[in-house]
């Protein structure tokens, strides 16, 4: 389909006839990596305009959640993120506990930081190695790939699930970890670092992958601060804004790591930039492993803590607060909070509701993808097309985040 | 001096009769504005020297209790100086209309259209305000609480002895 431009003088002189084409990049392209929608107009392969349409997946979570009791709304919250379930899990566990004023033991709070990061791990791990993959690098994308791979064995580990974990409690985590899994998050920082610095040397320097990311899809600070882009994005266009920094969570303010920041915000430095906050990640773990404090894994919130099975049939309190959680019945109290955490794409917020009852009166998640996503058009304009698949899953759009 | 005392003084000083209320709720100093000054302010606050609210981090609605009014939250922040505030504005429900904040900040685009999509708000000014996560030819706004989740027609399920 195409069809006539004209742009006239003032004296209503033909001075530029142009013929735009429109082109439908998805809903269901392959190179979008997920449910995506833009019209395009195109002048040859330049592109000129773009209207995205979003809400493909759409699932209403923002209703759901208002029917829901508390603990039945982590299911819900991993598939937001679904590259990093985990946190979107302890992000929720957060806004909760800060509406209880619930105090969470050192211990746990150290368990939460591991897992995510090695979250944030996978996380970046599937938006650099696509990249690779849209630049046309499959080799990265399948070495690299083994490694998140280790992370949901981690996680499955812990939580017997992979991708959607509904991992850990409000209040901590339901036991201690198993040997095995210590064991794995061991052999995964002893032999990540390897794989890793394998990837970065396939691409980091890379003569055609420079080319083609470098100054493709670029944002300056002003422009993504007024977007109000946040995580990866944001810093690689050189604000070094970063939740855990601005407003320490889960303990940490304990850990000494940096803010990676790029300077152009284009794709090669969002990809350099989520290199290096991998390399972070590991060392926030090592160093969570290292100072790991001893004491409990849950707070002393009963009323979000199964007990034990034995004490269910022999104790009249536990067998109380065992149908009080399992059919949903814990009233909260009145309030309302909003909490953030650093997700994959930066800050995730919750803002929650509580009207006193058993379920949130309004829970709103700000979603990080869902706001920044609206600067693509701006971005890809006057970009090659191939450009503009490149530009977007830098950006690291994740369906399930932008459609929540 | 506490934030909530540092905002509210800067408002009481140029918008003295529209501020409802100012509390501080949890770690948030939240205030209550009048709708019809909402946008003064919201320029306000982003354009002050020593407030510099630059940043929207979240615009989103919701309906009250007593489902005759709707509201919209604006959170708000400041990076230099980590300073966070939470702004809401009531106004009745059969007539949501507020001034739209995209001339302040592109991002509340799509953040209005989405508060629109679910809850009706008519933001004046607005470039494109059409459903954006809904599809188009719905006719109702579904995060309203006159809208029930489950069909409450149901009746092989009775919830009565647990209060609901």
């Amino acid at each position: 389909m195409s069809k006539k431009e004209t742009t006239y003088s003032v004296n209503q002189e033909v001075i530029e006839e142009k013929e735009y084409s429109t082109l439908n990049l998805g809903p269901t392209h392959p190179a979008t990596h997920g449910i995506f929608q833009n019209v395009l107009k195109m002048d040859g392969e330049i592109i000129h305009d773009a209207v995205p349409t979003i809400g493909y997946i759409h699932r209403a979570f923002e209703k759901l959640a208002e029917r829901r009791p508390y603990a039945q709304i982590t299911p819900i919250t991993d598939r937001l993120n679904y590259c990093s379930s985990p946190i979107n899990n302890m992000g929720w566990y957060m806004t909760v506990e800060k509406l209880l004023k619930a105090e969470i033991p050192k211990r746990a709070q150290y368990h939460r930081v591991i897992i995510m990061e090695l979250s944030r791990i996978a996380d970046h791990i599937i938006c650099n190695s696509v990249i690779g993959v849209d630049t046309g690098a499959m080799t990265g994308f399948l070495y690299i790939f083994q490694w998140r791979e280790k992370i949901y064995e981690i996680f499955e580990e812990i939580c017997g699930a992979r991708l959607t974990t509904n991992i850990g409690r409000i209040g901590g985590f339901d036991k201690e970890w198993s040997k095995k899994t210590w064991d794995l998050i061991d052999t995964f920082l002893k032999e990540f670092p390897k794989g890793l610095t394998e990837f970065s040397n396939l691409l980091e320097r890379n003569k055609i992958f420079m080319d083609r990311t470098v100054n493709c899809g670029p944002i300056s600070a002003e422009r993504a601060l007024a977007y109000s882009f946040v995580g990866p994005n944001l810093r690689a266009a050189g604000v070094d804004y970063d939740v855990r920094v601005m407003n320490p969570y889960s303990s940490y303010e304990d850990f000494t790591f940096t803010v990676p920041v790029g300077t152009q915000g284009d794709t090669y430095d969002r990809f350099m930039v989520r290199q290096h906050e991998m390399w972070q990640s590991l060392s926030i773990i090592e160093q969570a492993i290292k100072k790991m404090p001893a004491g409990a894994m849950h707070a002393d919130l009963p009323d979000f803590f199964l007990p034990p099975k034995e004490q269910v049939y022999n104790n009249m309190e536990a067998l109380i607060y065992h149908f009080k959680i399992v059919m949903g019945e814990t009233d909260i109290p009145k309030g309302e909070v909003y909490h953030c955490v650093e997700g994959g794409n930066g800050e995730l917020g919750f803002y929650l509701i509580s009207d006193g009852g058993r379920t949130p009166f309004r829970l709103h998640f700000r979603r990080p993808c869902f706001i920044y996503y609206q600067a693509y058009p701006e971005m890809i304009k006057g970009i090659m097309l191939s450009d503009a698949i490149l530009t977007m899953s830098s950006m690291n759009v994740i369906a399930g985040e932008l459609d929540a | 001096m506490e934030l909530l005392e540092i905002v509210n003084n800067k408002l009481k000083e140029h918008f003295a009769g529209d501020i409802e209320s100012a509390e501080q709720l949890y770690d948030y100093p939240v205030f209550t504005v009048n709708k019809d000054k909402v946008h003064d302010i919201l320029k306000f606050l982003k354009e002050d020297e020593t407030l510099n609210f630059h940043f929207l981090t979240d615009l989103c609605g919701m309906q009250t209790a007593d489902e005759k009014q709707l509201g919209v939250i604006y959170h708000l922040h400041n990076m230099p100086k980590n300073y966070r505030i939470r702004l809401k504005t009531f106004f009745d429900i059969n007539k949501p209309e507020v001034a739209t904040a995209t001339d302040l900040w592109p991002a509340a685009n799509w953040m209005e259209r989405e508060t629109y999509d679910f809850f009706g708000v008519k933001f004046k000014g607005h470039p494109n305000l059409k459903r954006i996560l809904n599809v188009d030819e719905m006719d109702i706004f579904p995060l309203r609480k006159e809208y029930p989740l489950e069909d409450q027609g149901r009746t092989d399920k009775n919830d009565s002895m647990f209060g609901r």
